[in-house]
């Protein structure tokens, strides 16, 4: 069976399960799962697994995309169960299905933030916030592919808004998947750099859901 | 999670090491145990989930529904600097709590290098280190391992040590322990009632007496103290606990794979090897058990590699047998097999091949002795013609890296004994160009040095280590000795081997050195990262001590020894006799040509040793 996809959920302790690490992991649950995966050809054979947006360590999701191929048929109704149950804590798989789009199609990232604020006030945060990112360009200082450059991370987000809570502030965000990839933890980084007095103690991200460039939910 | 912990974890490498979460773990209602015990191994994860011994009384201690066994490492530097700024204790990772809400805490310790951690862990547990400034039960710290067969350096930091196999004594203890806990007895009490359990040794109950030359004269005991301690082993090994649903780790470790012990103990007898010594009697599992527990833990794992354990794996007398089993399942499935440690003189060309179907990897040799006679002296059983033979296989089948271990400052060493070391790689060489396949490739020969340590219970344990000078001298004169290209000489660092030596024949004082460096901020001496000579030398200053009165001492035969106190099984004269045939390059044959009566059966209640 080709071109399958698995959506999985990715929360708790296993959020630092690194993305290399990951596909050992889902390689080895696969195996225990008794689902043989196709392997690729050649002189250093390896699963054909790919993971459609590899995330960030320490970040949740319940919503990640992996496409993999079988070697039998396999009923796609009961393997989510199949696989959660042999796979560690915190990873539980929600759906198979026979993928219809193409990963290009996915250019959209909902995700929800936490900003901690030990000392100051949440309220004032959030109002300050949402001013911040009102702005028509935030230029933050980030590696590239060709070292360290200036890049205006505005564009890339859709939308995003703030709301506090007791000792800090949750966001929610719609921003760009690939093309370009704006890793969320950068919305911290931009405070961090130009705005210190709103840069929270702590901030954590999850991603929330995948939409294609309509706006339309990607699957 | 801690918010704290949440909170570093972004700032270290590797962070799911830190975090537990594993498939495969254990995870029970504290609420519902009686015991919680820590077993701590004083080194890093990645070490620490590569042991099967860990992983074997895991599950062992798991078994007891009262116990919650959890597992805890050392934190890497990062880590370690993380946690003490943010005031985070030590904590388990199965439950992620502080290692202050435990009944006990366990450590297994393999590796003398890893007592200054053991100390860290103490103190990152919030405990005090030492035995006596501890006084309340709960909590019992206590240690195992193969290096607590001389516990005293580390007597003074531990309320007992575990002396063997723990399959069965691990829970006795802790059975005591409830025992004691639900009635409140004092620590003094339990001790008291745990130093009858065989295998168990309380250091409270002795008191070692030093002459005025420094020398330990005698030990005096407590009243109901065992007079010596007998190791512990498991009787019927085919029928001992072996985790078919190991941890797995969902982080890169050091062997990720599923590991099978073919048997325990060692027929070879080399008289440099503590292992060889302290595990016997010889004990196997049977080809049909070692298959089945593979193939389940493969399932139970998804692992793509399985490998064999032992101290000699080609003295399976079945491993032919079993290779076959293993491959018949591991083959369809892109499943590697593996085979650590092969000895020169009976590896087989169909060995080889079965091995080679899945996986191609270099062969490594310990050969220990650069002459025949040195090896004849230190009963390693490997003539340069079964080495050279083995190699004339190896290079024939596509072979084309080769290791090749010694020992440098071995008893009666001389320096020809060294320059034949570079006279075997050099032969080594000539049978490449002579016999290979497929020269285009080339061919990668390395040669390894390490320095002789006398270790406790072995028929070396009364010689002198070299001087760091010396086994300098002896490096230089094998590299000058070394000019093929293709050969790679790598020497082990003498400062390390040196404290190791000190380590493993300490007597009690020299727990005062292990706090001191600790003191001064050692930790993980066993990685070169962290290990600083300068603050070992510095230790033995402020505490009064000689290092060479430890490692470069010749022990007089007739001396009292600090491990005295532990019967291996192994009976002194039978390692004096050893000793006495080294000076006269007699060689001993193996267990299975003819019995030597070491002594190591009379642990055996039934059955017959292996050997």
């Amino acid at each position: 069976m080709d071109k399958l996809r698995l959506r999985f959920e990715k929360t708790g302790r296993a959020v630092y399960i690194s993305h290399l690490d990951l596909m050992r992991t889902m390689q080895r649950a696969f195996s225990r799962a008794g689902l043989a995966l196709k392997y690729s050809e050649g002189f250093n054979p390896h699963p054909l697994l790919s993971i459609l947006l590899p995330l960030p360590v320490g970040m949740g999701s319940v919503c990640e995309l992996m496409d993999f191929r079988l070697r039998e048929e396999t009923d796609l109704a009961v393997l989510p169960e199949r696989l959660t149950a042999v796979l560690p804590e915190g990873i539980r798989v929600t759906e198979a299905y026979e993928q219809k789009r193409k990963s290009v199609d996915l250019k959209w990232l909902a995700v929800e933030g936490i900003f901690a604020y030990d000392t100051r006030d949440a309220g004032q945060m959030a109002r300050e916030l949402e001013f911040f990112f009102a702005q028509e360009a935030i230029s933050v200082l980030r590696k590239t592919k060709r070292g360290m450059g200036q890049s205006n991370i505005r564009p890339a987000i859709r939308e995003i808004n703030f709301r506090p809570e007791e000792g800090q502030v949750r966001l929610y965000a719609v921003l760009s998947a690939q093309e370009p990839t704006l890793n969320p933890e950068l919305l911290a980084e931009a405070l961090r750099q130009l705005e210190q007095a709103l840069a929270p103690d702590f901030a954590r991200f999850t991603r929330l859901e995948t939409y294609d460039a309509q706006m339309q939910i990607y699957r | 999670m801690d918010k704290r912990l949440e909170r570093i974890l972004p700032k270290v490498q590797k962070p799911a090491r830190y975090v537990g979460g594993e498939y495969n773990q254990i995870i029970k209602d504290k609420s519902a145990v009686e015991l919680r015990l820590a077993f701590c191994f004083p080194d890093t994860y990645e070490i620490g989930m590569s042991n099967l011994g860990m992983s074997i009384l895991y599950h062992v201690m798991n078994s007891l529904d009262f116990v919650w066994c959890e597992r805890v490492f050392a934190p890497w530097g990062d880590m370690y600097t993380e946690m003490k700024k943010a005031g985070l204790p030590l904590y388990a990772l199965e439950s992620g709590d502080s290692l202050s809400e435990f009944d006990a805490l366990a450590f297994s310790v393999g590796y003398e290098m890893a007592y200054t951690t053991v100390l860290d862990m103490l103190d990152m547990a919030g405990l005090p280190l030492r035995s006596a400034d501890r006084p309340a039960l709960p909590p019992l710290v206590f240690a195992g391992g193969t290096a607590a067969v001389n516990p005293e350096p580390m007597a003074p930091f531990m309320d007992l040590f575990v002396i063997g196999e723990g399959e069965e004594m691990n829970n006795e203890l802790l059975c005591l322990l409830r025992q004691a806990k639900r009635e409140g007895w004092s620590k003094r009490d339990f001790l008291r009632q745990a130093a009858q359990i065989q295998g168990v040794y309380v250091p409270s109950l002795y008191e070692p007496v030093y002459g005025a030359d420094g020398a330990l004269l005698s030990v005096q005991r407590q009243e109901g103290a065992p007079e010596r301690v007998t190791k512990r082993i498991v009787q019927d090994f085919d029928a001992a606990p072996y985790p078919v649903k190991p941890i797995v780790p969902s982080t890169e470790v050091v062997h990720d794979r599923v590991s099978l012990e073919l048997f325990r103990g060692c027929v070879r007898g080399c008289r440099f090897c503590q292992a060889g010594y302290v595990y016997r009697p010889i004990r196997a599992k049977k080809p049909e058990t070692l298959i089945r527990q593979g193939i389940e833990a493969l399932k139970n794992t998804g692992c793509e590699d399985v490998t064999l354990l032992s101290l000699s794996s080609s003295d399976y007398r079945h491993l032919g047998e079993l290779c076959d089993g293993l491959l018949d399942y591991c083959e369809s499935r892109s499943i590697g097999l593996s085979l650590p440690s092969l000895r020169a003189d009976n590896f087989s060309m169909e060995l080889m091949e079965k091995l080679q179907k899945v996986r191609k990897s270099g062969l490594t040799f310990a050969v220990e002795g650069g002459s025949q006679r040195l090896r004849d002296a230190i009963n390693k059983n490997v003539t340069e013609e079964d080495l050279l033979h083995t190699c004339r296989i190896a290079f024939e089948g596509g072979w084309n890296s080769v290791k090749l271990y010694y020992m440098l400052g071995l008893p009666t060493e001389t320096d020809e004994d060294i320059l034949g070391i570079a006279e075997m790689a050099n032969q080594v060489l000539h049978c490449w160009r002579q016999y290979a396949r497929n020269k285009n490739r080339g061919v990668k020969i390395t040669i390894s040095t390490s320095c002789f340590i006398p270790k406790p219970h072995s028929p070396f344990q009364w010689e002198a280590q070299v001087s760091i000078e010396e086994y300098l001298r002896r490096v230089n004169l094998l590299r000058s000795a070394i000019t093929a290209r293709n050969v790679t000489y790598n020497w082990h660092d003498a400062e390390t081997s040196l404290i190791e030596a000190v380590l493993s024949r300490g007597d009690r004082r020299v727990a005062d050195v292990i706090e001191e460096v600790w003191r001064r901020g050692g930790r993980l001496d066993a990685w070169s990262d962290y290990f600083s000579f300068g603050r070992w030398t510095e230790a033995f200053k402020v505490c009064g001590l000689d290092p060479a009165f430890y490692a470069n001492r010749e022990i007089p035969a007739d001396a009292v020894l600090p491990w005295d106190i532990i019967d291996v099984g192994v009976r002194k004269e039978h390692l004096l006799r050893e000793r006495e045939k080294c000076y006269v390059s007699q060689l001993s044959p193996d267990c299975r040509k003819q019995c030597a009566a070491c002594g190591a059966a009379r642990l055996l209640k039934e059955g017959r040793c292996d050997g």
